[in-house]
């Protein structure tokens, strides 16, 4: 049966004056959503934010193939050509020994203008950097570059890439289950604190019933409740998340220039959804559930 | 009106609340249901308004059987009959209006006609005046009467009351029993569960008496029989 629209705006009505009626109630139900969900928000920057240093991380790696030094341009040019073409492959730079000698140099800082006159006999080799387009893939890509002909060498730090990967796989693996616990733990205790606020309540609903209410007519009052105490539970830790992250993220950007946050826009705006959508679907869920163990009457 | 032929309700834990009732009672009658505790007089009251089930036997209102109403159809049964308990069961957080329009908001009735409603019926229980106080602030017999006026704001064929006078002191109950009267003089049936032997024995009605589950005595003008 359709419910008629004052009916409709009269459960809205209900639903935001019961909420002012059963004000420590509601407040005490709020402020177990506020914290539950502060907690997951901070979590959650947490996870995020991890995952953009692990990411760093890997993408750090890189191949350097060595060219023989007999390798003619056409040799060169094929074995690129080859580099390029691989699936597995994001980017690729030649750098020949010339450059090779710049970098070097360069890295070793004023004491590096003594190596310029290397330049003639430049011991270096041609080479080329290369970048896996998943940096788990680093190994395999090199191995198949390694087994050129025109390749000399390979390098691409085997000896501890291999335990970077192990303790990146564990920080992700360890942060998905974490975040999933705590959603689980905030969906029951934010739950069970709007079930208290309800079985307060459960004479009401009983001369609801006994009055001639309709389930339906019991439970729509609180399935706006439900939503409103979710709502409203949300929006300071929102608020707090949102201008605590954005300060961290200017403050981190300016004292630690190489490391910097994921930017608070958009991933601010896609947390802040989540958690507000869990926020008022736990809500809901909540009240519901425990009006429904009272209108047995 | 009311039918129940055989009707016996034995409740899980094994007691027998109901042990063979049959009962009669007209439109526009006045009854009092008496008995000592025990005897089934709740029991019997709440298998009119469908909270319990009977285990055997039947039970007509307006001429439906109770038995076969399903779940979903028992809100609709008990918009017909108004129920006005000892603990009045009122709303405790809402106003003394509130309180009576939400029988009316039950059956989707227009604002404007709950706004009539109520204070129509509020002037029978002759508190219109309470309309916007809060239930809390008034005393038992007012509290009472609200019971009475949202139990009968739907204008319900028949008016039950459990023990309507029990806690209240001699004088509020006769006021109480005043407005019961009227009510029961504009047509509506009232069957009254009370321990109230100076009522019964004063405002002489049709005395239906319960012991261990069964109608031991039905006497029209009777008293009450017992030991007060």
């Amino acid at each position: 049966m359709a419910i008629k629209r004052k009916t409709l705006t009269r459960h809205g009505r209900e639903g935001f004056k019961n909420i002012r009626r059963n004000g420590w109630m509601s407040f005490a139900s709020m402020s177990a959503v506020a914290i539950m969900l502060f907690v997951v928000g901070a979590f959650a920057f947490l996870i995020v934010n991890t995952n953009h240093l692990i990411d760093t991380i890997e993408n750090d790696v890189e191949i350097r193939a060595f060219f023989e030094h007999d390798a003619d341009a056409s040799e060169q040019e094929s074995v690129l050509e080859e580099v390029e073409s691989h699936d597995s492959v994001e980017n690729v730079v030649y750098r020949d020994r010339d450059e090779g000698l710049d970098v070097f140099m360069e890295s070793m800082g004023s004491d590096g203008e003594v190596f310029e006159n290397l330049r003639e006999e430049n011991p270096l080799n041609d080479a080329l950097i290369i970048q896996a387009t998943d940096p788990q893939m680093t190994a395999a890509v090199a191995e198949e570059v390694n087994a050129q002909s025109a390749i000399e060498s390979v390098e691409y730090g085997e000896s501890i890439l291999g335990q970077l990967f192990t303790v990146t796989n564990y920080v992700r693996i360890l942060g998905g289950a974490l975040v999933i616990g705590l959603i689980f733990t905030s969906v029951f205790l934010i739950s069970n604190t709007i079930k208290l606020t309800i079985l307060s309540r459960k004479d009401e609903i009983q001369i609801m019933k006994l009055v001639g209410a309709t389930n339906s007519f019991v439970r729509f009052p609180f399935f706006i409740e439900g939503a409103l105490i979710g709502l409203i539970g949300a929006i300071i830790p929102i608020a707090g998340l949102t201008v605590g992250y954005s300060y961290l993220y200017s403050f981190m950007y300016d004292q630690v220039p190489f490391f910097t946050f994921v930017e608070p826009n958009p991933m601010i705006w896609q947390i802040s959804g989540l958690l507000l959508l869990v926020s008022i679907l736990v809500g809901i869920f909540g009240s519901q559930m425990s009006v429904r163990k009272f209108l047995k009457v | 009106m009311i039918t129940m032929k055989r009707v016996r309700k034995t409740y899980p834990n094994g007691v027998q609340a109901l042990n063979g009732m049959n009962i009669h009672i007209d439109k526009g009658e006045f009854v009092y249901v008496v008995g000592p505790s025990g005897a089934g007089k709740t029991t019997f009251i709440k298998l009119m308004i469908r909270e319990l089930k009977p285990s055997e036997g039947l039970i007509q209102i307006n001429g439906n059987n109770l038995g076969d109403l399903s779940d979903k159809q028992i809100p609709y049964l008990r918009r017909k009959i108004g129920v006005v308990f000892q603990d009045f069961k009122l709303f405790t957080k809402l106003s003394v209006y509130e309180n009576i329009a939400f029988a009316l908001e039950v059956i989707e009735e227009e604002p404007e006609q709950i706004k009539t409603k109520v204070m129509d019926v509020l002037d029978i229980v002759g508190l219109k005046s309470k309309a916007r106080f809060n239930t809390s602030e008034l005393s038992g017999g007012e509290k009472q009467r609200i019971a009475i006026a949202r139990a009968i704001v739907n204008q319900p064929a028949i008016l039950i009351a459990d023990e309507p006078t029990g806690n209240l002191d001699p004088e509020t109950a006769w006021s109480i029993m005043g407005t019961l009267e009227e009510i029961n003089n504009r047509g509506t049936t009232i069957v009254m569960a009370t321990h109230n032997s100076h009522i019964v024995n004063t405002l002489k009605k049709r005395v239906i008496a319960i012991e261990n589950g069964k109608v031991v005595r039905d006497e029209v003008g009777g008293s009450y029989g017992y030991q007060a």
